[in-house]
């Protein structure tokens, strides 16, 4: 990106400068990410090339690979969208994993019990429980804000906790697989759902499953919620400025709580989603990071990596997905540690996220030129959110 | 100890503003000098300027017959040029022994010397009088001893000339009483402090001489005892009103908005609001004076929905208001146009025709199906701007790119386009250029032409006295008295302000009116 200098630059190359700004930066940083990789990589005794080829092949090589990457991107997806809601709406929702979990747990509850049910009908009712319950579980931090003035952060992080362990005590106990204790095994996990509740592979054999599709889905009708409805409108005001949105009649704290509500219930229907599409049952072995893959956790950085647009999270879901199927190919063929890849994607996400606020500032600057007179300097590119492009 | 500080022929320029303009000012040594003025006058740029803050575009300091260049603050304390500021610069987890010795270094190198500070802090408090302990916390600090604080801070990097920015604003009462005591003491001593307040008592109370500035001029300096609030006021505001307009007639309307013996609080649960009642009738503009914080805010807020009243009631249109929302006072025919209008009356982040429908964005007129009709909030905008002649190349842009007096068009335009039966309408002028300030006040007095009941706050007198038809003036949540168009004058009113009743101002203005005709 060359600089303007003294000269004034003409509109148009402005103009062109702005809409590509947000999409050319991060993918320059990334490549910046992928060089301070490199230079890990072969401090570790790897051929950063064919280790970054070896990356690639496994995330997009085959058919298979390509599968895999989009069932990873389909979870964080569905909490990035719901992230996105939250955070447009002024509320930092670390919940994610949390109501990932109540959904997945609600799903199950209704995938196992009302198996009477007729094929979809089970799935469209497991579905919709998992994102009720969801919402609900976001919505106790909601309405813990609203009413009560609890932060947030702290609110849903100590929900996660509860959730976690609700899980752990479900599939280890009441909802343990009947066999599992015949067996004398003792697995925890629950029985396998009834095949009438699977989600519709797309491209067998692969384990791709309509999950992907109903994320993005949901990512153009949350797109369309907060840049096309008074309800967003709302949402969006009180995230930027509840001082004024309260003077224009607007309640701050019910905003709050819907945002915070429909932000769970994004996560928890992307975790009815996980449990319907992919493993067919709920388990926890002992940890319930083994089942979300901390997806309530990466969605996060997925939500604001796709600059907290709901389209945005489309492909940043896909590029976090492709990095962690690829980091575990990474290991396999080129034999390098799967910390270093581990490490290899947050550097990535470290230096895109930094690029973005670098690409924030240039943005308010190339803004005035159409200004007419600047009386007040505008605030400093401190929030990610606040000159993304509304597409 | 200094003898005498001086600023000569002192020019500041801001783009668009002639900020001071050839100030004259000096201050001596075991001296309490008083510098009034309106918002804007140019007391704080004069000020800046001599604590190095800024630098004077023309005219010159002298510090006892010394040139003195000030490029910063450093220099400024260096001289012995104190300052406190009105928002006091502390850092609360920190102990006032700390805080005094922030920025300072020690006097064992490395190692802290908070001992010697601590005594030194003491010695300091006894001599004048500033009871505060070194060793408590500045969070468990009452806001007059955190004033201490800062003059202690000041007196330790021994400053013999305090500047003190509006210092009783923040002060009840009875501390207002001890802090002139502490000034007393300092002034016996032969520091010399400079007083910066727009209220009248006090300056008359406390001071030696007075300076007053408006419109960045001089606007004359005098020895205290010569002079009275009457006086302050007039050379305050200034004899010529160049805003004078006579109002066109209006048939008085019904009684639109009517206060009824309000009474509230503030948010930290000191009276605000003690027994207000007013009526303001459609087509008549009601200016509401008062220096700040004395309920206006509170009284606006009260009627938007904003603010609780304990007791006491207000009706809209007739209608009461208790318990309505923000939205339902707005459907019951209320304008507002807030005094915080960065903060509260605008959403930066939108664009223009977005901020014009913040109010209503669920309008069945911008909506269908639930989705935006995003051509009709645009036209909607277009149309906006062009009726309030806002500057900008489409309604589309972010209205923070707009300047201040065009984003309080579009404030304006908004509450404007709804034809509120009501409007209140807070410092809608404040930090405005002449030009949109003209504009803003015609389409104040617009709406009164058209039937509205206007309720006007503004602490720039001349702008109450050019546009209402009544002025209200309000004191420590009283309404000191209402007075019409033709009684209104600036010392009338500047006396209310400072607390007199209609009656003794009525009193006091005729006994030294007079006087005033004759010099």
């Amino acid at each position: 990106m060359t600089a303007p200098g003294r000269k004034l630059p003409s509109h148009r190359w402005v103009k062109v400068q702005r809409r590509a700004l947000p999409v050319v930066t991060p993918l320059f940083a990334a490549l910046i990410g992928l060089l301070i990789g490199a230079i890990m990589l072969a401090a570790v005794g790897a051929n950063p090339l064919s280790a970054y080829a070896a990356l690639v092949e496994g995330a997009v090589g085959s058919q298979n690979s390509i599968a895999d990457t989009l069932v990873k991107a389909t979870p964080l997806l569905f909490v990035a969208v719901g992230i996105c809601i939250a955070f447009r709406g002024g509320v930092i929702n670390i919940g994610g994993e949390g109501q990932f979990i109540t959904g997945a747990i609600a799903a199950t509850l209704v995938a196992l019990y009302l198996d009477g049910l007729p094929g979809p009908a089970i799935m469209v009712v497991a579905a919709i429980a998992g994102g009720l319950a969801g919402g609900f579980w976001g919505g106790i931090a909601g309405v813990l804000k609203a009413r009560l003035g609890v932060n947030e952060i702290l609110s849903t992080v100590m929900l996660n906790v509860i959730a976690a362990l609700l899980m752990n005590y479900l599939v280890a106990g009441p909802l343990i697989d009947p066999r599992q204790i015949e067996a004398g095994t003792r697995i925890p996990e629950t029985a396998r759902f009834p095949r009438s509740a699977d989600l519709p592979r797309l491209l067998e054999p692969t384990r791709l499953h309509l999950g992907i599709i109903i994320a993005i889905a949901a990512a153009v009708v949350v797109w369309v919620l907060l840049w096309r409805t008074p309800f967003g409108f709302r949402i969006r005001a009180v995230g930027f400025n509840p001082a004024a949105s309260l003077y224009a009649g607007m309640s701050v704290g019910r905003s709050a709580m819907m945002a915070l509500a429909m932000s769970g219930m994004l996560a928890g229907l992307g975790g009815a989603i996980q449990v319907l599409g992919l493993d067919h049952r709920l388990y926890s072995e002992g940890n319930a990071a083994a089942f979300t893959g901390l997806a309530g956790f990466n969605g996060i950085v997925v939500a604001l990596f796709g600059g907290l647009h709901p389209l945005g999270a489309i492909p940043a879901s896909m590029l976090f997905g492709g990095l962690v199927v690829g980091a575990n190919a990474l290991q396999r063929t080129a034999q390098v540690p799967s910390s270093i890849a581990v490490t290899l994607s947050g550097i990535v996400v470290l230096v895109v996220v930094m690029s973005q606020f670098w690409a924030n500032r240039r943005q308010h600057q190339l803004a005035l030129p159409d200004a007419l007179e600047l009386e007040e300097p505008g605030p400093p590119a401190g929030q990610m959110a606040e000159s993304h492009p509304q597409l | 100890m200094i003898d005498t500080v001086e600023m000569r022929g002192i020019v500041k320029r801001f783009p668009g503003v002639l900020a001071n303009d050839h100030v004259d000012f000096d201050v001596r040594s075991g001296e309490i000098h008083g510098l009034l003025g309106e918002n804007g006058a140019g007391k704080s740029t004069l000020m800046n300027l001599l604590y190095g803050l800024d630098r004077p575009d023309e005219g010159e300091i002298v510090l006892d017959g010394r040139p003195l260049t000030l490029t910063s603050p450093q220099d400024a304390i260096r001289a012995g040029i104190g300052m406190v500021h009105q928002h006091f610069m502390l850092v609360s987890p920190m102990t006032v022994a700390q805080n005094v010795a922030l920025g300072l270094p020690s006097s064992r190198g490395l190692r802290t010397d908070l001992d010697v500070v601590t005594a030194r802090v003491n010695e300091l408090a006894k001599t004048y009088g500033l009871d505060v302990d070194p060793a408590r916390f500045v969070s468990d600090l009452s806001v007059g001893e955190q004033q201490r604080v800062e003059i202690i801070k000041a007196l330790y990097r021994e400053a013999s000339l305090l500047i003190l920015d509006e210092p009783t604003a923040v002060l009840t009462p009875q501390e207002v009483d001890e802090f002139f005591g502490f000034l007393n003491e300092m002034r016996l001593d032969g520091h010399s402090i400079i007083f910066i307040s727009h209220k009248l008592a006090e300056v008359i109370a406390l001071t030696d001489r007075v300076t007053v500035l408006r419109d960045g001029r001089n606007a004359g300096t005098v020895d205290t005892r010569d002079t009275d609030k009457a006086d302050l006021a007039r050379r305050m505001v200034g004899r010529e009103f160049s805003l004078t307009r006579s109002l066109p007639r209006v048939d008085a309307g019904p009684p639109l908005l009517e206060i009824e013996d309000a009474h509230a609080v503030t948010a930290r649960g000191t009276p605000a609001l003690r027994g207000v009642s007013l009526t303001v009738n459609g087509g008549e503009i009601v200016g509401l004076a008062g220096v700040s914080g004395n309920g206006q805010v509170q009284l606006a807020q009260a009627i938007a929905g904003l603010h609780s009243l304990t007791s006491g009631h207000i009706r809209i249109s007739g209608a009461a208001t208790e318990g309505r929302s923000v939205r339902k006072l707005m459907d019951q025919g209320l304008g507002y146009v807030p005094e915080e209008r960065n903060r509260d009356g605008m959403i930066k982040e939108f664009s223009i025709a977005e901020n014009l429908i913040l109010r209503d964005p669920a309008n069945p007129e911008f909506v269908r199906r639930g989705l935006f009709r995003f051509g009709r909030i645009d036209e909607h905008g277009a149309h906006l701007i062009e009726r309030f002649a806002v500057k900008t190349p489409s309604a589309s842009v972010p209205i923070s790119s707009l300047s201040g007096g065009n984003a309080q068009k579009v404030i304006l335009a908004r509450e404007l386009d709804r034809d509120p039966s009501v409007l209140v309408v807070a410092q809608p002028t404040r930090g405005l250029d002449i030009g949109a300030s003209e504009f803003i006040r015609d389409q104040i007095v617009a709406a009164r032409s058209r039937g509205t009941a206007v309720l006007l706050l503004s602490e720039d007198l001349e702008e109450l006295l050019a546009l209402s038809d009544r002025v209200a003036t309000i004191f420590d949540g009283r309404l000191m008295g209402i007075v019409d168009r033709e009684e209104a004058d600036p010392s009338l009113l500047g006396l209310m302000m400072a607390g007199e009743t209609l009656e003794q101002a009525r009193a006091h203005t005729t006994a030294t009116g007079s006087a005033g005709v004759e010099s």
